[in-house]
């Protein structure tokens, strides 16, 4: 009953956020600030995790195919894939969903115990649009990037492990990551990427919107943002694989 | 003006206000007193359209806000100014970008330059420094936080103006300094203010016309100088409970 009642209120809570506008201009001017706050912010934790994670992996993929059977460059192909299909997409998407929908939960259940939502509809501005809808649309913006160049630097990542260990050559693992590459995979990454991303500005907003009492309330909002939104992702990466793959 | 025409709204079950008339008039500060859990905030919710009726009508000039669908309601709040309790300024924008935004939301005639000058008139109508202008509010002081919400409220010339608690955590000279400029703006710019307090010095100071609700039921109604001659006992108790205020009350 409890998750029917909030299923309702988001539904009808982005039936007020996607909306057109009221002023286009004043919509640019928050969309271009969070671009820069969720996603070049987002940039350094995304180009730190993803270096180390595809390092890790090349080591990792090492150890489990210590078989002389199998060829030299399936440590490459392993890394490449495994970044492409589900970390540069997935992962990433559940650690972004610790930053950015953290971010959001708290900044707009903060206006909403501090009655700055409520001024905004005082004077006639349809609040839900006018704070959510740019951050939907910066998020969804920067996450194809986000994801290229999260997979490019998980890909450095393992080419550094062959570069300055003697875990794999680079010759092999260059090869590895060209062969039998599947153009699809990266659309098939960027459509779950924007599924996760709006999934992850909806449901921090939804929550942060809906906050009722004080700053332990912001704080428990933004813990079951991240959670719920963890949780819904995970289901349609589920979903969406079984659709696309 | 603000015509409340016998509204009636109850929470399970449980009557918040009881058939309450009244008329908010322009150009007055129109103040509604009352206990902790008179009723007081209910009947500001509702006229602002925050609240549904059980019954009744509220009638701004003559448009009844309980047969406005959400768009016309969202209209109707662009006449409206609203100074909060905790001012509400936008933490995330300075002081002048506060003032601004009403203005660049729904202002389609101004140029971009007469939109600052606006901003600008009416911060300096409430007294800012023009050295505050690109402060953001966690930088300036709660008086003049308050200053800037007002500067904010009347920056689109609204017909209404509602001010909920506006003393609330102030000093009383700061405090006095906000009741004076309430007044003049209300005066000035013919206004209907609706005032919702506790406070006795502004109750006695600014009071055009003071609506006293007890328990739901609008128990008085007149101006701040009827108080001192009533004898409704109800409103004596609340007005003029503290022993400076019953002395006020022997002198006049």
């Amino acid at each position: 009953m409890h998750i029917l009642q909030h299923t309702g209120e988001y539904f009808l809570l982005l039936g007020k956020v996607l909306r057109m506008p009221d002023r286009q201009r004043m919509f640019w001017r928050q969309y271009s600030r969070e671009l820069g706050k969720q996603g070049l912010e987002s940039l350094p934790i995304v180009l730190i995790i993803s270096i180390f994670i595809g390092a890790i992996l090349t080591i990792q993929a090492k150890t489990n195919t210590e078989n002389p059977l199998l060829p030299t460059y399936t440590v490459g192909l392993l890394t490449r894939d495994t970044l492409l299909l589900e970390f540069s997409s997935t992962i990433l998407c559940l650690i972004l969903a610790g930053k950015v929908g953290s971010n959001i939960a708290s900044e707009i259940g903060t206006m909403r115990i501090t009655e700055q939502i409520d001024a905004m509809e005082i004077m006639g501005v349809n609040s839900a649009n006018y704070l959510i809808l740019p951050k939907i649309m910066a998020f969804m913006s920067m996450m194809p990037f986000l994801f290229i160049i999260s997979t490019a630097a998980g890909l450095i990542g393992g080419w550094g492990v062959g570069a300055f260990t003697d875990v794999i050559t680079v010759h092999d693992y260059l090869i590895g990551v060209q062969y039998a590459f599947n153009p699809y995979f990266i659309w098939y990454s960027i459509i779950k990427a924007l599924v996760f991303a709006f999934i992850i500005t909806s449901l921090s907003s939804y929550y942060g919107y809906t906050v009722r009492g004080g700053a332990l309330d912001v704080g428990r909002a933004s813990t079951k943002a991240v959670v719920n939104s963890n949780i819904l992702i995970l289901f349609m990466d589920l979903i969406l694989s079984k659709l696309l793959l | 003006m603000i015509e409340v025409k016998d509204i009636v709204k109850s929470f399970d079950g449980t009557v918040v206000l009881d058939h309450v008339s009244t008329t908010l008039e322009d150009g007055k500060v129109n103040m509604i007193i009352g206990q902790s859990g008179s009723g007081k905030t209910v009947m500001m919710k509702s006229l602002i359209g925050l609240h549904k009726l059980d019954s009744g009508q509220i009638l701004y000039d003559g448009r009844d806000i309980g047969r406005m669908s959400e768009n016309e309601i969202r209209m109707l709040h662009r006449e409206v100014g609203m100074l909060f309790q905790g001012s509400a300024l936008f933490d995330s924008m300075s002081v002048l970008e506060n003032v601004l935004f009403p203005l660049e939301m729904f202002d389609r005639e101004m140029t971009p330059e007469q939109k600052e000058e606006r901003a600008k008139f009416c911060l300096e109508r409430v007294n800012i420094p023009e050295r505050a202008y690109s402060l953001m509010p966690s930088e300036i002081s709660g008086g003049m936080q308050k200053r800037v919400a007002i500067a904010r409220a009347i920056a689109l010339n609204p017909k209404y103006l509602f001010c909920d608690e506006p003393n609330s955590g102030l000093d009383p000279k700061t405090s006095l300094v906000i009741d004076k400029l309430i007044h003049d703006i209300t005066r000035e710019f013919g206004i209907c203010t609706i005032v919702n307090s506790h406070d006795m010095n502004s109750i006695l100071e600014i009071g055009d016309k003071v609506i006293f609700l007890r328990l739901g039921k609008l128990e008085w109604q007149g101006n701040r100088k009827e108080i001192y001659g009533s004898t409704n006992e109800a409103l004596n108790d609340f007005v003029f409970a503290s022993e400076l205020f019953k002395k006020i009350k022997e002198a006049q």
